[in-house]
Parts: C-alpha cells; structure tokens; sequence
C-alpha cells in the first residue's frame, strides 16, 4: 500500500512539475500586466510542436533528412522562439488593451488560442504524435526502490524545480526582480523614476510565454504531441492560480506541485475523483481565502 | 548687439495645462525656479499642487504648454525619460513605498539619473533611523521613516532638482523639524527644489519664493521678502 501511494505521488509530482511551470508564468505575467494570458496553454503546445519539428520535420521540409535538431537544442532553442512569439503578441496586439477593461486581453489571448490550434490541426494529426527525440542518456528507468520510474521523468521533475528556483530567485532576490515588483505595484512611479516600464511588459511577456514554451519542450517526450494538449491543461492551471493567489510567484510554484501530488494521491484512495480534486479545491479555497493561499488579503 | 540676460532658469513651466481622463485640471500654470532656488506651491485642497509636480513627470493622462528644463523641452517626453534626462527626483505625496520590497531595495529601486548622487552611506548619516530598518519591508515602516526613504530614494540617484509633495504631512513635530535640518542642508549643497506645502511655517523659511495655486491656476506668486507684507493675503488664500 505503502509503495502504491508513493507511486501515485511520483506520477502525481510529475504532472506537477507542468502545472507549476505553466502556473509560474501565468503568474508573473498576471502581476505585471494584470492580464489572464489565455493562450499559454496553447503557446505550450506550440513548444511542444516546435520541439518535434525540430527534430522530424524541419531536415524533411529544408531537404537535409539526416537533420534532427535534438532535444537539449531544443530546451534553449524552442523557448526563445516562444518568448520572441510572446513578444510579437504583446507589441502587436495585447499593448492596445491595457486601458480597457481585462476582459478584452482574456478574450484576445482566447482568440490567439483558437488560431494556434486551428493552425496545428490543420498542418498535423488532431490526434498527437509520438515525440522520438528523447535523448538516449534519459532513456530507461531506474529503480526508486517503492517502484521503477523512467529516467526522464526524474530529469524532468527535477529541471523543472531548478527553473522554478530560478524565476523565484531571480524575482524576489535581485534588482531586475525589485524593480518587477515595485512594477507590479505601482507601475506609474516607477516609470517617473526613469525606468522602462512599457519595455519591462514587453520582457515579462516573452519571459512568461517563454517558460510556457519549456514546459512544452518538457512535455513533447512524456505526452504524445498534439494541438489539444494545452487545453486540456489551461484549465486545471487556471484553477492552480486561482489556489495559489493571483499573481504570486510562490503560489504558484507551491501549489502547481502540490496539487499534482494531490491529484495523483486522490487517484489511490477514490479514483474517480482524481480529475475534480482540483476544482472541488479551487470553490474552497475560493470561499475560504478568496485571494488564494498566498495572495495578499485584501 | 550683446545684453546681459538673467541667468536661463533650471525649469520653466509656461501654459501648463493637464487631464486626468476627461477632467482637465491643470488651466496654464506658469512658474519658473533658478539653480539652487527652492520654491513652494501654496493653495487649498485639491487646487491642483499635486497635479503640476505630476504633470512634470509625465504622470497625468495628458498634458499641454511648455515644460522647459535647463532649455529643454520636456512636454512630449515619454514618461520614463524625463527623471533621467532632466535629473530630477519625485517624492510623491502618497509616498510610494513598495510593500514587496525591503528598504534597502527600495532605496537601490531608481535608476542614478547623474553623477555624485550619495551613498548609501551618507544617506544613512544624514537619516540614521533608516540604517536599522534597512532589512525590513517597506511597510512595516513607521510613516516618518517612510518619508525619510522616499527622500533619500531620490537623493541616491543624484537628481538635482527635487519635487516633494507633503513631506511633514501627518507626522510628529520631532519628526518635521529633522526633515526641515535635512532640507536646509539639501539647499545649501545646491539642490534644486519644489516643496508643496500645507505647513506655512515649515515652507517659509527656506523658500526664496512662493506660488499660490487655485483651481489649477497661479494666482499669485510672493517673493520672500515680501512675505511678511502680504501675511494677510497668504493667510487668506490659505484658510480653508
Ligand atoms: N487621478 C485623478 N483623476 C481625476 N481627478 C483627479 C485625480 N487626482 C486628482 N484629481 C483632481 O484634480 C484636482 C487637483 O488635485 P491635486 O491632487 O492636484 O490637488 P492638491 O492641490 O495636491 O490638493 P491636496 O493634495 O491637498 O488634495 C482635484 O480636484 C482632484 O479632485
Ligand atoms: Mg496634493
């Protein structure tokens, strides 16, 4: 029994590890520019795709077959072309929202979903491909002792708690953090005070999209690569921020891995709740501590 | 043809008129100060002081007339641009305190705007309470060390011209008359100052002149040496 829970916590860990890192950058581009980025799921999936682009088509569509740009190119590749996507999103069209109401940024980034996933089934299978371009060093599994897990969901569980403590590093401990927080709360005065604030959004944009970007890079050998895979999961990370506090960084991170773990627990002692957990959650935190379990009180 | 020409002033504001959103509030301030010089903006509640020292900054929705600095012209410059290319420091009346940052990250937070900004040293010489709390949050600061960080912000960045909004508002008289030392040191070592104020008597002594403001207007402007003569007049425009 003892070994099934720890399995399941495993497995539920791991979904966690995507719930955090997709949660993380909602959240840090929520604090800054107040809007609920709808298309980061979507901008999952098109890191997902890109990551098997890069190595199944790009060589075929180029001419050079033997061309496989493999998956730790990918990792630094894929979420610069992201992060460079989110950019071009915010300059062009999310930039012209900030004075209205932020349901027009939910419907536009809503919008930019659809479109994404149109493009993807339209070019690929709705159905998902097999990502091949595991690397042969993650390859395998290893024995934990309660159970045997594959290789690469440890790396990924583990790589994804390093960036996760990066970002937090980074925002909470260094100057360009100071200056994203004081953004986040009094984006005017920091702007009298001489700094960019108008290009810090634009950063903070592709720096979010970007991690959505990773995650999917992350993601493409684990779960087959298709152009629903972001939407079924925006969902639950919306919940996720939702229980960890809008915009809070740690938050995000906390409870991204927890209610992986959670969700993965539920699935040992009443399975069937395992896909509600969250949401049955989200209503009581949401009726408990309205600004979620790290959000500032009000 | 050579003439002696009065010295170009450090800022000079012409016609200066302002919007928040549809309400226009500021209707053609005209003021203009000297290197050195410290200046007050006088006037009631809601007159428009606030206003015309965020006009300057850049921090209202729109903004009109002539806004000159060191012969510059700052009206279409980008909010962002004017600290830095007009070396100036903005303490808000609100004093803007981050809660997310420390005060010592509160203190590093603006960008240095010049050189011989000072150092973290000589600010906590010149405000001493701040050096023990320099650890804390910025809120869990009392409001007279609040005020001292947000002076001492704008001092480290080395802006030479200082726009203070209600700096003694609301805090102990000990309190006032360290931040009234730290002013009169500040006009001795050459800055350049806009002090709105609602406490006369703080503002007079150091002031080489004064504006009056009502309904986003300059209705009078009083030389120090005239203060004493039109006593009765500031009285009037002062009194609610
Ligand atoms: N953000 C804003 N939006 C709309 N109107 C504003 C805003 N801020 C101030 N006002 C209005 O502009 C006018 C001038 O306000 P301002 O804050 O400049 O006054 P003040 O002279 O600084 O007075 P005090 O600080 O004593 O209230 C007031 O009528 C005020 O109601
Ligand atoms: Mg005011």
């Amino acid at each position: 029994m003892l070994n099934l829970i720890l399995a399941q916590a495993m497995l539920g860990l791991n979904n966690g590890v995507f719930y955090a890192m997709l949660s993380l950058g909602l959240a840090v581009i929520f604090g800054l520019l107040n809007v609920v980025n709808f298309a980061h799921g979507a901008l999952y999936m098109t890191g997902a795709f890109l990551a098997l682009i890069l190595y199944s088509y790009l060589g075929v569509w180029i001419g050079i077959e033997d061309l496989h740009i493999n998956f730790w190119a990918a990792l630094i590749i894929v979420p610069i072309l992201i992060g460079a996507l989110g950019i071009l999103i915010e300059r062009t069209m999310l930039r012209w929202l900030y004075n209205f109401d932020p349901i027009y940024s939910l419907l536009l980034t809503f919008g930019i979903t659809l479109v994404l996933q149109g493009l993807f089934v339209n070019f690929f299978s709705a159905s998902g491909t097999p990502y091949p371009g595991q690397p042969e060093s993650l390859r395998g599994v290893v024995d934990l002792g309660f159970m045997i897990f594959p290789k690469y969901r440890l790396f990924a569980i583990g790589f994804s708690i390093v960036i996760c403590l990066a970002v937090w590093f980074i925002i909470e401990r260094t100057r360009i953090g100071a200056m994203l927080r004081a953004g986040t709360e009094n984006p005017d005065l920091v702007k009298a005070f001489g700094i960019n604030v108008p290009l810090m959004v634009t950063l903070t944009f592709g720096f979010g999209t970007g991690l959505a970007g990773l995650a999917g890079v992350l993601a493409a050998p684990i779960y087959s690569v298709g152009p629903l895979m972001g939407a079924d999961l925006i969902i639950i990370i919306f919940a996720v921020v939702v229980i960890g506090g809008m915009g809070s960084i740690m938050g995000a991170v906390v409870s991204g891995f927890a209610l992986g773990l959670v969700e993965g627990l539920t699935k040992v002692f009443y399975a069937p709740a395992a896909n509600t957990v969250i949401f049955f959650l989200m209503v009581v935190v949401l009726l408990v501590r309205p600004a979620g379990l790290f959000g500032r009180q009000s | 043809m050579s003439v002696t020409t009065a010295p170009m002033p450090l800022l000079k504001i012409t016609d200066l008129n302002a919007w928040y959103g549809e309400s226009h509030v500021l209707h053609g301030i005209d003021l203009e100060l000297g290197e050195g010089q410290l200046i007050t903006l006088l006037g009631r509640n809601g007159s428009g002081r606030t206003t015309t020292l965020r006009a300057i900054m850049g921090m209202v929705d729109r903004r009109t007339g002539s806004i000159s600095i060191r012969g510059e012209e700052f009206i279409s410059k980008p909010a962002h641009r004017i600290a830095p290319l007009g070396r100036i420091g903005y303490c808000p009346e609100e004093r803007g305190i981050f809660a997310s940052l420390n005060v010592e990250e509160n203190l590093l937070l603006p960008p240095t705007v010049g050189k011989d900004g000072m150092s973290l040293d000589e600010i906590y010489e010149m405000f001493p309470n701040l050096k023990e709390v320099r650890k804390r949050m910025g809120t869990l600061l009392s409001g007279g060390e609040q005020q001292m960080l947000a002076i001492a912000r704008i001092l480290r960045t080395g802006a030479r011209l200082l726009l203070l909004d209600e700096i003694t508002e609301g805090l102990a008289p000990v309190i006032v008359k360290a931040l009234g030392d730290a002013l009169s040191r500040l006009k001795k070592s050459g800055y350049t100052i806009i002090l709105v104020e609602q406490n006369f008597r703080f503002a007079a002594p150091r002031a080489d002149r004064h504006y009056v403001i009502e309904h986003g207007k300059v209705v009078d402007r009083i030389e120090a040496d005239e203060v004493d003569a039109k006593m009765d007049r500031l009285n009037h425009y002062l009194s609610v």
